[in-house]
């Protein structure tokens, strides 16, 4: 089996894999980091997403042969106690309810708000609206990310 | 009266909610299983339904979800205080989004006079000991907050009595302060001081519980407990557990309910790198219930090889008696059997007379498509069935009991041989009620003599769910010279969930039409309910909210069009037809009883806040509707609009009355997840089959509402200090119905299929 090199968090591993092993699945079952998660496997609902050398990049339709060599930041990485602006945000709004999806729309949020630090409510729909979630907390999703905003995510 | 012998029983043994069991425990295990020091720690068993058997012997095994275990403390218990003062609180409710992990506690800490802050909440494992813990049918406040409070107001009494003891005083002398008890000279004890001492008091009998005005937590905006674990990505779901020497499952199930394996080549599966090994899993007998559905299982190092390893699998199934099903031909079917009369299930004066001489006769056929489950973290568990015949599994489930005697039963063990940790779930909705995917595991567990991990995709997820029966209602009113009905037959054709539990059901029976068809609360002289034929090819299970999905659907949808028919207003219509204020004690002999006055209560608010009546530009339109289910009133206002055939939802107010609110938060949050979860029903996608299998596979085909699409929710809690009602569930009902009455204002066309697809 091929080995791979990834930074992970900051962490540089030798990784074992065989090449169309989703990132994913190396971050889940190989190293252990289980804060991205598996909602569809198929690049439709956002659940596994993480930063791929500062990009937005869903885990699960990503080889790890695509990415050997990459940075790759999950929400284990985000911050280093869980302050960064919009897990506060995503706190103090009680967004979660299961909570699952919201790893992805974190890692999501983080990404495309790098470019548009201070979105409107059209623009949080715009670049928000791939990531799913079942428990429907969109609407808090959106208020979170605009209270991050305004703190200066 | 039946008492246990042991100290500090105070209640006979009983399964009903709202009564319990507590025991003062603080002397029993916990001198050997505790780190805390032998003898100083207040610990209070608090049981409800249990047995002395269960009582007899007392395995450790409350275990915490996340990071408590550094506490030391692992109890089984529902209440405990240790020298430091901290309060360790046990939840025995799936956690699921609903926020049940803060909700509880907080009640058992209000009534204790706990801070919340200094608070620690503990999971319990699956057993009777801990009472009920089905998480489903909304009943975790609805019916245990007395349970709740008396947990704590047992705790605070003893609290008391130990602080009175210390000071010389009487207890009288002696009030709750927030974690430490108040002497009325000025003098404190905190809760770490006097733990030890109110080790040694004796259970009240019935302690009091503290007047609504001392609650502290109740009836407030708690912050969710869990908020760091979630957003931190370190909250452990089902999916997520990783057990030493664990080895990853997928199953290849019959595409078709019933197949049977005819023939397996295994070759390029046992070829992919990283499979072990290929198991043949017994095909479920009829009537499924919870077994495991079989098939041929890939045991892999992870799960993407066993994913692959799956999907290389070349297996041919023989025929079975559902290879003919379709997603037309069951609607076919059902459309057929409203057309004719089904069998009455009630009826009151002459429905037929009365139509017979109605001024207008109004006839609409409902349709709702079969539905999923679909939580976000789909079906898995682990399991690990030791050498020495016990078994542990790890699950996402909301009814661990049931998973512990589906496992046990599947492995010929004893229950008391299977320990179910309950995780934290990614998202239940009912699915996660059944425990087939334990029963999986477990036997996987056993083949490979290995801990096992089955983790289900999202298509073996929507091709293999428990699903929410597809539904044909056939509804006919007649309406009077003055536009109200003088008649109303209402016929409702879904194969029912007792087709998963038991065979030769063949449609459904008069209980399956008590969700809001013959106890419907409209005041009506002639009507006649019937029950019409269904089969089911497909498990049927029980989906948030259950038979209120399609029956709430249809009677407000169907009262909207009467309105509409008549010329009339459709919320003064439907409050009219609602009319006189009175508690339904006819139409439902037990609790909880429908009191018209609280529906007409939440219809008047939706309507209020939503600015019913005001001028809308061209192509926008209102509706409303409201529904009783789960103790809880829910009615909604619906803005929305259509144009070139698409509709927009623009504003929903939502009214809830479910008495004594705990958690406002989490009241307005099921509110607003309910009207997303109501508008993927309406205007999504239904599941679709064909030659028997279903054909849906993924969210591009069971499409989920996104953000763009969500619009602005307003929740509305009523005021009450009646008996609390459930919260996960009643909100959905009214969302499709007032959707529906919005865009027959806003086009004139009735919406009488759900999901909606305007031509
Ligand atoms: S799991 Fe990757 S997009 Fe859904
Ligand atoms: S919070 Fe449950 S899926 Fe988003």
């Amino acid at each position: 089996m091929p080995t791979y090199t990834l930074t992970v968090n900051g962490q540089e591993h030798a990784v074992e894999a065989e090449p169309d092993m989703p990132l994913l699945w190396v971050l889940r079952d190989i190293l252990g980091l289980t804060g991205t998660k598996f909602g569809c496997g198929s690049a439709f609902c956002g659940a596994c997403e993480v930063h791929v050398d500062g990009a937005v990049q869903r885990s699960c339709v990503a080889p790890v042969s695509g990415v050997s060599g990459s940075v790759v930041t999950t929400i284990e990485g985000l911050s280093e106690d869980g302050t960064h602006p919009l897990q506060l945000a995503w706190n103090e709004v009680n967004v979660p309810q299961c909570g699952y999806c919201q790893s992805g729309q974190i890692m999501r949020a983080a990404g495309w708000m790098k470019d548009t630090p201070n979105p409107t409510a059209a623009d949080v729909d715009a670049n928000q609206s791939s990531n799913l979630c079942r428990c429907g907390t969109y609407q808090r999703i959106k208020e979170a990310i605009l209270l991050a905003a305004e703190k200066g995510a | 009266m039946y008492g246990l012998e042991l100290a500090g029983v105070i209640e006979p043994r009983t399964n009903l909610p709202g009564q319990l069991t507590v025991l003062n425990v603080s002397r029993r295990r916990f001198l050997k299983t505790t780190a805390l020091g032998a003898g100083s720690v207040f610990v209070l068993g608090v049981f409800s339904g249990c047995s002395q058997d269960n009582l007899a012997d007392w395995p450790d095994r409350a275990e915490p979800i996340g990071s408590l275990e550094e506490a030391g403390f692992k109890p089984n218990v529902f209440v405990g205080i240790n020298e430091a003062g901290d309060v360790f609180l046990v939840c025995s409710r799936s956690e699921m989004g609903q926020g049940i992990r803060s909700s509880v506690p907080a009640i058992i800490a209000d009534e204790m006079g706990a801070d919340w802050d200094r608070c620690h909440i503990l999971q319990a494992t699956g057993h009777p000991r801990f009472g009920n813990q089905n998480t489903d049918g909304s009943r975790s406040i609805r019916n245990h907050f007395d349970d709740w409070r008396k947990a704590g107001a047992t705790a605070r009494e003893m609290l008391l009595a130990a602080a009175a003891q210390t000071w010389s005083v009487t207890p009288g002398d002696c009030s709750m302060a927030v974690h430490e008890v108040r002497h009325a000279d000025g003098r404190t004890l905190g809760f770490g001081e006097l733990a030890a001492t109110a080790a040694t008091m004796a259970v009240p009998a019935s302690p009091a519980f503290r007047p609504r005005n001392e609650w502290r937590y109740i009836g407030t905006e708690i912050q969710g407990r869990d908020n760091k674990a979630f957003v931190t990505g370190s909250a452990t779901y089902g999916v997520d557990v990783q057990v030493e020497g664990m080895l990853y499952a997928a199953i290849k199930r019959s595409p078709v309910l019933g197949g049977r394996v005819a023939s397996v080549d295994d070759s390029a599966a046992r070829a992919v790198s990283g499979v072990r090994d290929i198991v043949r899993l017994n095909e479920h007998t009829f009537p499924p219930a919870f077994q495991a559905l079989g098939g041929v299982a890939v045991i892999a190092d992870n799960t993407w090889a066993a994913f692959k390893g799956r999907d290389a699998l070349q297996v041919t199934w023989e025929a079975s008696d559902h290879d003919g099903w379709s997603t037309g031909a069951q609607r076919a079917a059902m459309d057929e059997s409203v057309r004719a009369p089904g069998t009455t299930v009630r009826e009151a004066g002459d429905t037929d007379a009365a139509t017979v001489g109605a001024t207008q006769v109004v006839e609409a056929t409902y349709h709702i498509a079969m539905l999923p489950h679909a939580p976000m973290e789909p079906p898995n568990a682990t399991a690990w069935v030791k050498a020495d015949g016990t078994c542990e599994v790890w699950a996402p489930t909301q009814a661990p009991q049931t998973a512990r005697g589906s496992v046990a039963g599947a492995l010929g063990v004893d229950p008391e041989a299977v320990t179910v940790h309950v995780t934290f779930l990614g998202g239940g909705f009912g699915r996660k009620s059944k425990p087939d995917y334990c029963v999986e595991a477990a036997l996987l567990s056993q083949a490979a003599g290995a801990p096992v991990k089955v983790t289900w995709s999202r298509e073996d997820d929507l091709r293999h769910d428990y699903y929410h029966p597809p539904s044909a209602q056939y509804m006919r009113a007649g309406l009077g010279a003055d536009g109200a009905p003088v008649s109303w037959l209402h016929r409702s054709s879904f194969p029912p969930i007792g087709s998963t539990f038991s065979n030769g059901v063949t449609g459904p029976g008069a209980r399956d039409l008590l969700s809001g068809v013959s106890n419907m609360p409209y005041v009506i002289s002639n009507v006649r309910f019937e029950a019409c034929r269904a089969i089911a090819h497909q498990r049927i299970g029980w989906l948030r909210s259950v038979y209120n999905i399609h029956h709430g659907f249809s009677v407000n949808a169907f009262v909207a069009e009467l309105a509409h028919a008549a010329g009339r207003d459709a919320k003064d219509y439907l409050l009219e037809l609602i009319g006189p204020d009175r508690e339904m004690t006819d139409l439902f002999p037990r609790p909880p009883v429908l009191d018209t006055a609280r529906l007409k209560g939440v219809i008047r608010r939706a309507a209020d806040e939503a600015g019913w009546g005001r001028e809308l530009p061209t192509g926008h339109g209102m509706g409303i509707a409201g529904h009783f289910s789960f103790s809880s009133y829910v009615a909604h206002a619906v803005h929305a609009s259509v144009e070139n055939g698409q509709v927009r939802v623009h504003r929903v107010d939502c009214a809830v009355d479910c008495g004594t609110a705990v958690n406002l938060d989490r009241i307005r949050s099921q509110m607003e997840g309910a009207t997303v979860f109501g508008l993927t029903i309406a205007l999504k996608d239904g599941i679709e089959a064909t030659d028997g299998a279903v054909t849906t596979g993924n969210f591009d085909t069971y499409r989920l509402l996104t953000m763009a699409e969500t619009p602005e929710t307003h929740v509305h809690i009523m005021d009450s200090d009646l008996p609390s009602g459930g919260v996960g569930e009643p909100g959905v009902p009214p969302l499709a119905p007032a959707l529906a009455g919005a865009i027959l204002q806003a086009t004139g066309q009735p919406v009488r299929s759900l999901p909606i697809r305007l031509t």
